[in-house]
């Protein structure tokens, strides 16, 4: 019984989604440098011994250059999947869930391996 | 999750072929959805032969030939037969056009023709516009002025009256808006294309002074930032605009206060 305008007008303006939007394009340029350099990284350990990857990696500069990567990464993908569920999942229920697990998910995966790293540079 | 499938009752079945039209000489094959609410039945595709000798060279002819001297149950939209109204919007051979400035030979084989996609469908190639006419008209479509009117006009440089060139010319046929999968997906919160095109030509007038309030009502994940550039919108637009160029232009505004 709703009138079109009320509709389309709904709950209002959220006034917000530039942040996300521009997080999101910093951590894409952020990520090409990284992840280039990340590559060269694992191009260059390969076939070492544990002792030494685990030598180079405990590197100041490369542990850094880790955590920036995971950090970036991490959060461009939690990004990423918000804007998936948001796009292709119309009940407000299921949607919440999915933007929740999402959230968790990449806190999760982020602690996991940006402890690995403190492991490895700060040799716990 | 969204509806991939159509529901049972949108489902095309195959309609009535009607006869070729007599001592035709030259004919091209019509493939043309049919559905209307009364008769129960589920949508189909109707064929017909439009006799070229007879009719112009237009898709849209081609309709009116139809509804002329085949059918006259066909029911579409049509008004200034030159691409200025915009109600003859419709999906050809696959693409959302204009009927009256698609040419019959511009496709090869059979031509097809369904309503703008995923909209609710009113009759045969007759959608309903109510959300899409209601969503222009939520972003206020009018030079909004606190200053006193001037006695003669509202000055514009010809350096400002250019911004509004590409977007200006806009016919609200909805053919890029209904090409969106972005739309298609979320058009209740989405503003789609067309609409937000037409935001950024009142964000853009240098004689509009309520560009912050309209930037405060786009600024929002679903009313703005569901388009993902995939560009259907440049791609299907009859009047050759370019609606994503205008979307990123609007993102760019709203980063642009922010920083």
């Amino acid at each position: 019984m709703r009138t079109s305008l009320g509709r389309v007008r709904g709950l209002g303006s959220a006034r917000s989604g530039t942040r996300e939007f521009w997080v999101q394009r910093l951590t894409a340029i952020a990520s090409v440098p990284l992840l280039l350099a990340l590559v060269i990284l694992v191009i260059a350990l390969a076939g070492r011994s544990h002792a030494s990857v685990i030598a180079t990696l405990g590197q100041p500069a490369i542990g850094i250059l880790l955590l920036a990567s995971i950090v970036a990464v991490i959060v461009h993908m939690h990004i990423g999947m918000q804007i998936i569920i948001e796009d292709y999942v119309p009940s407000e229920g299921m949607k919440v869930t999915l933007l929740m697990t999402n959230t968790f998910f990449s806190f999760c995966v982020g602690l996991v391996a940006v402890f690995a790293i403190l492991r490895i540079c700060l040799g716990l | 999750m969204v509806q991939f499938t159509l529901p049972k009752n949108s489902k095309i079945t195959q309609g009535k072929t009607w006869p070729r039209p007599a001592g035709a000489k030259r004919t091209t094959e019509f493939r043309v959805y049919r559905w209307n609410s009364e008769d129960g039945r589920n949508p189909r595709m109707d064929i017909y032969f439009v006799d070229r000798d007879d009719c112009a060279p237009m898709v849209l002819d081609a309709l009116i030939w139809i509804k002329n001297n085949i059918d006259a149950t066909l029911t579409f939209r049509r008004s200034c037969r030159e691409g200025v109204c915009g109600s003859c919007s419709m999906n050809i051979d696959g693409t959302n056009t204009l009927a009256c400035t698609k040419g019959m030979d511009e496709i090869k084989g059979p031509v097809r023709v369904y309503p703008l996609p995923h909209m609710q469908v009113v009759k045969d190639l007759v959608p309903d516009m109510t959300n899409f006419y209601t969503q222009y008209a939520s972003i206020q479509p009018w030079l909004k002025t606190e200053t006193p009117t001037p006695e003669k006009e509202w000055k514009q440089s010809h350096e400002d009256r250019e911004k509004l060139d590409g977007l200006y010319e806009c016919i609200l046929c909805a053919c890029c808006s209904t090409s969106c999968p972005s739309y298609w997906w979320n058009s209740e919160r989405y503003l789609g294309p067309a609409v937000l095109l037409q935001a950024y030509r009142w964000l853009i007038d240098s004689r509009d002074e309520a560009t912050g309030e309209r930037l405060d009502q786009l600024e929002d994940p679903f009313r703005l930032y569901r388009c993902h550039t995939i560009l259907n919108c440049a791609k299907a637009c009859p009047k050759g605009l370019n609606p994503a160029k205008a979307i990123a232009e609007i993102k760019k505004v709203m980063v642009a206060r922010q920083l």
